[in-house]
């Protein structure tokens, strides 16, 4: 059964450029799907349309038959989700701590312990250690910030979880370590997982299934293994570069 | 002669639609303050941002601007023997209108640039698309709270620098121009009516509004990157500045004029 439907969306912005044309895909309940693509290529802008963030022009975007559009059950519809964003966005004038209270406390009716507890409970669970829970983000380090944001997404319990760009801006070793982290965490939790990413390394660590995105259509979908057997000659020439790049860098 | 006439069009659009999204914002933001959730962690850390921390610079341009008008009102009462109203001119004066609008003047600098600079910055590092996600109204988390902190704060803030302007004067009469410090008390408080001062504290709670409803609209709308952040900043200081001295006149005009 289909968790999440992309129905041929569309999204111009107002200078004209258009950056969604026509994406057509179907994520399953349960399946942690990647999005693949050059920097540039609708990948951020669809996750946004997905959000709500952005309104698409044409089209609609269905998670468990809620549209992105209705706006009577928009609030039912962003319930379903959390994001773990690319540069974090944990919330500058709040501790570690407080910030992964800060979601449990608009959709939970306990006590401030009891959430605090959960909270502590939470970042503990991402390999945080108690020392930092009471500083600042800008207090810690990059990899330390990404599992206090990832803390912070599964806190809410949601029943499809995001990822922007996981490693960007990490060094390969936390960027790893991270990677580790983000698939313990969705299968501990058996939810809908999606993520954007142009690291075909990351697509491949994480899933099975991926998508394709080129000048805003999604040109492939299957799995990570059978890419390099796919005819799309974009395909071919975005799996061999990241083959040799991964070479290189190796 | 038709270039002109088009690019006189195209500014006076741009012109409407700016406003046009200015109240659209101002209306969603204060229908905003009447529905729950209100976050009085929040209201009360702006609370302190406009009024506590905002205290030194008001105080400090209270204290002489009440000096400075002394010694003025002293030098042009001399010519026509009418040294004796500086007390009531000083006192007047800085509770209708200079407290009021120096301290409006000095919080849209102080606090109109870094709401829209914070604001901003969020924009860009998606802290408020962070909100969304975690089932929170931006508007009403970032814009009600600083909103109902300019209304409460900004008045608490020109009742001091009323006071502190007075004192200045106080200060400069009984010191420098030689006049007994009883009989300036006495002048000073036999001339004071209730009006001078509610009007000064109406237009501070007018004047908190314009400066954090425009230093949240400015931070809403910048661009992204740090050049945005920026010229949001200078937008929301300079907006924040005109829309003082514009209710300045409005309000004047309507609790004073004929």
């Amino acid at each position: 059964m289909s968790k999440i439907v992309f129905k041929d969306v569309h999204k111009s912005f107002e200078d004209g450029q258009k950056v969604l044309n026509g994406i057509s895909l179907e994520i399953a309940d349960g399946e942690t799907h990647i999005i693949l693509g050059q920097s540039g290529c609708g990948k951020s802008v669809l996750l946004k349309c997905l959000l709500g963030i952005f309104p698409i022009d044409a089209g609609d975007i269905l998670v468990d038959d809620l549209s992105v559009k209705n706006k009577r059950t928009y609030s039912n519809y962003i319930k379903k989700f959390s994001i773990l964003f690319q540069g974090n966005a944990l919330f500058d004038s709040m501790t570690i701590v407080e910030n992964v209270e800060f979601g449990m406390k608009q959709i939970r009716r306990d006590s401030s312990a009891v959430i605090k507890s959960i909270a502590q409970e939470k970042l503990l669970s991402v390999g945080l250690e108690s020392r930092v829970f009471n500083l600042y983000p800008a207090e810690i380090s990059g990899g330390m910030q990404k599992r206090a944001a990832l803390a912070r997404a599964i806190a809410i319990e949601p029943e499809v979880l995001l990822f922007d760009e996981p490693t960007s801006g990490l060094d390969p070793v936390t960027g790893g370590i991270i990677c580790n982290l983000l698939r313990d965490t969705v299968k501990k939790l058996s939810i809908t997982s999606l993520t954007i990413t142009h690291d075909l390394k990351v697509a491949q660590f994480l899933s099975d299934r991926a998508s394709i995105l080129n000048k805003g259509q999604v040109v492939w979908t299957g799995h990570t293994d059978d890419m390099k057997n796919c005819s799309n000659d974009f395909v071919k020439e975005f799996y061999h570069a990241s083959c040799v790049i991964s070479k290189k860098t190796d | 002669m038709t270039e002109s006439i088009a690019s006189l069009g195209k500014y006076t659009i741009a012109a409407l639609q700016e406003i046009g999204r200015v109240s659209i914002f101002i209306l969603r933001s204060v229908r905003s303050c009447f529905y729950p959730p209100f976050f009085p962690w929040e209201i009360w850390r702006q609370m302190l941002a406009v009024g506590f921390y905002s205290l030194p610079i008001v105080g400090l341009t209270a204290i002489f601007a009440g000096m400075v008008l002394a010694l003025q009102m002293h030098v042009g009462f001399t010519r026509f023997n009418a040294e004796g109203a500086i007390a009531t001119v000083v006192v007047i004066s800085i509770t209708r209108e200079l407290g009021p609008v120096f301290a409006g003047l000095m919080v849209a600098g102080r606090l109109g640039s870094s709401i829209a600079a914070e604001i901003g910055s969020m924009k860009v590092s998606e802290q408020i698309d962070a909100l969304l996600t975690l089932r929170v109204d931006p508007l009403k988390f970032l814009v009600v709270p600083r909103i109902i902190a300019g209304l409460l704060m900004l008045p608490f803030l020109v009742l001091i620098a009323d006071i502190i302007g007075v004192m200045g004067g106080f200060l400069v009469s009984t010191t420098v121009l030689d006049f007994s410090s009883g009989s300036y008390i006495a002048q000073t408080v036999k001339n004071l009516e209730l009006m001078d001062v509610v009007s000064g504290l109406a237009k501070a709670s007018a004047f908190g509004f314009c400066i954090t409803a425009f230093g949240c609209y400015h931070g809403f709308s910048s661009d992204l990157g740090a050049r945005g952040v920026g010229r949001a900043t200078t937008s929301a200081v300079v907006s924040s500045c005109i829309g003082v001295l514009v209710l300045n006149y409005l309000l004047t005009a309507l609790f004073f004029g004929k």
